[in-house]
């Protein structure tokens, strides 16, 4: 178990690095000058521009400016963005913010999610049943942006039951609409997904035969049905982080949630490539330690499931 | 030669009648209906059935035929599409047909147990079995503690039960998994014990102490049990009483050797002339008589089971005695499997230990064993699937080993393949007529008119109608299915055909039809089986020869009636007295008839 669990975390490694050269290739390719934006419609003087460009390493070829992003990596040193502040203490700011709004958006997916399939699935066919997965459906086929627009319109303006836009003012009970937002498209597929799983469960022989023991409903469903269909489920929900990362910069940008999101969609327009690899390598490195924990979370769920061999 | 409980139960049963007890199970006119697309359709029709307390009735009958869902229907767990459409089902005297739901879950555990019939689908994979046995307990009322959980195992006769409460269930054989299983069933005490097919998908051996033990159990704590099994002899050994269904009907019900020496519905005459068991041992006592066992077989006779025409592969064997072709020769074949057990590590697995023997032109050789024992890891290499680890195997005087890949795909016209499941080996996206007609196509024989006419030849060969070849696998049935099976492997004109378990998926007057077929097609077109079997009765019926296998070694082999007339291994001595109804005598005027 150990061993596995080591070589996973030796796999990160290379991801890592592949990853991260990728990012920092794209955005040494992006056209414009970076440091000519800075100033705007400004003639900046030639030689402060020669200055700054030595000082970010612009005029470095490529492999020496991601041999230094490297070097500095592993010294613990993120370096400055262009307004002059350091990565690192951005990053302190906005990741705990989209943290908090992506464990929302898990709770929502995850909790509610099986909830509904659960149910649905046990009444297949009756009207619960029926209106969760036309309803699912509709979700799932309204892009992230429009639900959120249109959410935000409503339930934030017209009924004035949640503030349109977060700000500053970042706490749980703010986040709980874009939190809504980022998870509900997740969450359909989580209710369909638990809903097929429990459908084929519910027929099958173990099943009949805990009911053949004597057992009640409620202790079928939970310990046979319930916790046999959640194998699918969790590595679903794992394989989905990415999703749920991407569509924070979508959700961040539209309820103005400063969170990783919003600053990394700011550092793309303007081609901040030590700010853009910062955040995409902690999110690879989040995306593969999640990961890692479903996995043990999957082998938690079926035992049939061994690492160790 | 009969389990010792039988007698007692049998005791018990005309004490009863004497004393005037009443019966603690009693379906009466009982009617199942299932709701499909295509509307109601009924599953069961007037079924009657009574069982005594601490009697054993078995019913019986073919998949299909109502056994399982009268079953399920007394336990209350029909499913959901299907219900109770009249009649009664009688508990002591109360009529559970239509009880609540709440009532049901009182009953089920502590008076109706169940002991499923699949143990590897009927554990929750998710849940240790100790867990499994104490939610049972605990439901029920019943103390759960750890040793409570291990002493309800240990009486199922599970060794080690403290240690093997808290394994998985994937970490348990299939018998232990039906002992798990039984142990639950039983472990409230039930007076009334559902087995449904309790053993059907284990070796025969371990078939045979499983039921033993389940006969001793239900003797000790008195529990009547109500027996499902499509195995006449096994039914016939183990229960009272048999009740026997055809087609949502009990067509015929009494004492079991009385309906078995006197069957009187034509169903059930058809049925005991075809039950394997009973059938190999019917050849047994015709010789005794001093009966021409080829007047018994003669091909012209009437009943399906006795028109084995096995032996006439036997005859033209002897005949050629001048000049014995082998046409198949296994030398020294071992097959050794590399298991992980760790990293970089690994331990070697034996799975086939040199093995050799020879097959002649125009016969019949069955290698038979138990799961494990390696058979089919011999048929993989005999057809060039799976390369052997060392020995030869020798085709026509040609070494497989050395074939190239254009003289392998000559070597896969001569050797076809017939595999177990009817299911899942032929593509479901496929139409028969594409599915028989692939083969010439990839070996590029004739053109498309030509192709379709040997298509339809071959579906005559096989005895399907022509139409059959517009249809689709699963508009099929299992004998259907296999029958296009065997067109399928005829199809390029092989000269040996490999069955790896050809006839096991299959009911047994299904299994005896395929069986026909298979030997007519090697009197008409002189062709060579090998037959891998787990099922002794049917090697009886067909093979020249037979190789049995025991842990990948080939322990004895010979002719088939030196085999089972004189076993020498003990294995195969326990292999043969495990064949369910094997210990019956039958008297001559019913083995003939």
């Amino acid at each position: 178990m150990i061993q596995y669990v080591l070589r996973r975390l030796l796999q990160v490694i290379p991801v890592f690095v592949g990853t991260t050269l990728l990012v920092y290739y794209m955005v040494f390719a992006l056209p414009g000058d970076p440091i000519a934006a800075l100033f705007g419609d400004r003639q900046p003087n030639p030689a402060v521009i020669a200055a700054l460009r030595q000082q970010y390493h612009l005029d470095e070829p490529f492999w020496v400016q991601y041999g230094l992003f490297l070097k500095n990596l592993f010294t613990f040193n993120l370096g400055n963005d262009f307004t002059g502040q350091p990565i690192a203490a951005t990053l302190g700011r906005v990741f705990p913010v989209t943290a908090m709004l992506a464990i929302e958006a898990l709770v929502i997916q995850g909790v509610f999610g099986v909830a509904a399939g659960l149910f649905a699935g046990l009444r297949k066919g009756k009207l619960f049943d029926s209106t969760v997965l036309i309803a699912s459906l509709v979700v799932i086929a309204i892009p992230t942006f429009v639900l959120g627009f249109v959410l935000q319109l409503v339930v934030g303006v017209q009924l004035g039951w949640a503030k349109p836009t977060v700000g500053s003012d970042a706490s749980w009970g703010t986040l709980l609409l874009p939190a809504f937002v980022l998870g509900l498209v997740s969450f359909a597929y989580v209710l369909r997904l638990t809903r097929a799983s429990v459908i084929e469960n519910m027929n099958a022989d173990y099943v009949r035969t805990a009911t053949a023991k004597g057992l009640s409903r409620p202790r079928v469903v939970l310990a046979h049905i319930l916790r046999n269909s959640m194998i699918p489920v969790a590595t679903y929900l794992g394989a989905n982080l990415g999703a749920l990362m991407g569509g924070a910069i979508v959700t961040e940008g539209i309820f103005n949630v400063p969170g990783v999101g919003q600053k990394l969609y700011q550092a793309i327009l303007r081609s901040e490539g030590p700010t853009i690899v910062a955040i995409v390598s902690v999110f690879v490195l989040i995306f593969v330690v999640a990961n890692l924990l479903v996995d043990l979370l999957y082998a938690w769920l079926d035992p049939r499931i061994r690492y160790d061999k | 030669m009969k389990v010792p409980h039988m007698t007692t139960s049998k005791i018990s049963v005309s004490e009863a009648g004497a004393s005037d007890v009443k019966p603690l199970l009693e379906i009466r006119d009982l009617a199942i209906s299932f709701a499909t697309s295509g509307g109601e359709v009924q599953a069961v029709r007037n079924a009657h059935l009574t069982i005594m307390p601490g009697e054993t009735v078995a019913i019986v009958g073919e998949s299909g035929s109502g056994k399982s869902t009268t079953a399920l229907a007394a336990i209350g767990l029909l499913p959901a599409n299907g219900r109770v459409s009249g009649g009664q089902i009688l508990l002591d005297g109360e009529d559970i047909a239509g009880a609540p739901e709440k009532r049901m879950i009182e009953l089920r555990g502590n008076t109706i147990g169940m002991v499923p019939q699949d143990p590897m689908s009927n554990l929750n994979p998710v849940w240790k079995i100790g867990y499994q046995v104490r939610e049972t307990l605990r439901a029920n009322g019943r103390p759960d503690g750890p040793d409570d959980v291990a002493r309800v195992l240990a009486e199922a006769g599970l060794p080690d039960a403290h240690r093997r409460a808290k394994q998985y269930p994937h970490e348990f054989s299939g018998g232990m998994r039906q002992r798990a299983l039984i142990a639950i069933g039983l472990s409230c005490q039930p007076r009334l014990l559902i087995a449904d097919e309790p053993t059907s998908a284990l070796d025969v051996t371990v078939q045979r102490q499983i039921l033993d033990h389940l006969d001793k159990m239900t003797t000790e704590l008195g529990t009547s049990v109500l027996l499902i099994t499509h195995d006449l002899g096994l039914a016939a050994e183990r229960a009272d009483k048999v009740v026997v269904m055809y087609r949502g009907n009990v067509v015929e019900a009494g004492p079991s050797l009385d309906l078995l020496r006197n069957p009187r519905h034509p169903y059930t005459q058809r049925l005991v002339a075809s039950a394997p068991s009973l059938a190999s041992r019917r050849i047994q006592v015709a010789k005794e008589l001093g009966v021409e066992s080829e007047d018994l077989l003669a091909p012209s006779e009437a009943s399906p089971g006795a028109a084995f025409t096995g032996t006439t592969a036997q005859h033209r064997a002897q005949q050629g005695k001048d000049k014995p072709e082998e046409v198949l020769r296994v030398e020294n074949l071992s097959k050794v499997f590399k298991l992980r057990s760790g990293i970089g590590r690994s331990a070697d697995f034996t799975a086939v230990d040199s093995v050799s023997f020879g097959v002649k032109r125009g016969t019949t050789t069955a290698i038979v064993g138990e799961s494990g024992s390696g058979k089919s890891t011999v048929a993989q290499m005999v057809l060039n699937l799976l390369p052997p680890t060392s020995g030869r195997i020798v085709f026509d005087g040609v070494d497989t080993a050395t074939l190239n890949s254009r003289e392998i795909f000559a070597f896969r016209r001569r050797v076809q393949p017939i595999f177990q499941d009817p299911y899942g080996s032929l593509d479901p996206m496929y139409n028969i007529f594409r599915t028989i007609e692939e083969p010439l196509r990839t070996h590029k024989v004739g053109n498309r008119a030509s192709r379709e006419k040997k298509v339809r030849e071959l579906l005559d060969q096989v005895a399907l109608p022509q139409s059959t070849m517009q249809r689709y696998p699963n508009e099929l049935s299992g004998g259907q299915r296999q029958r296009v099976a065997v067109a399928r492997a005829l199809a390029l004109d092989p000269e040996v055909i490999i069955c790896d378990e050809a006839v096991s998926a299959l009911d047994v007057l299904v299994q005896a039809q395929v069986l026909n077929l298979l030997a007519d097609l090697q009197a008409n077109l002189g062709l060579t089986y090998l037959f891998i079997t787990h099922d002794l009765a049917v090697v009886r019926q067909i093979a020249d020869h037979v190789c049995v296998m025991e842990k990948g070694r080939l322990v004895e082999t010979g002719a088939t009636d030196d085999v089972f007339d004189a076993p020498q291994q003990e294995y195969t001595k326990a292999l043969l007295n495990a064949i369910p109804g094997a210990s019956l005598m039958l008297p001559p005027e019913v083995a003939t008839a």
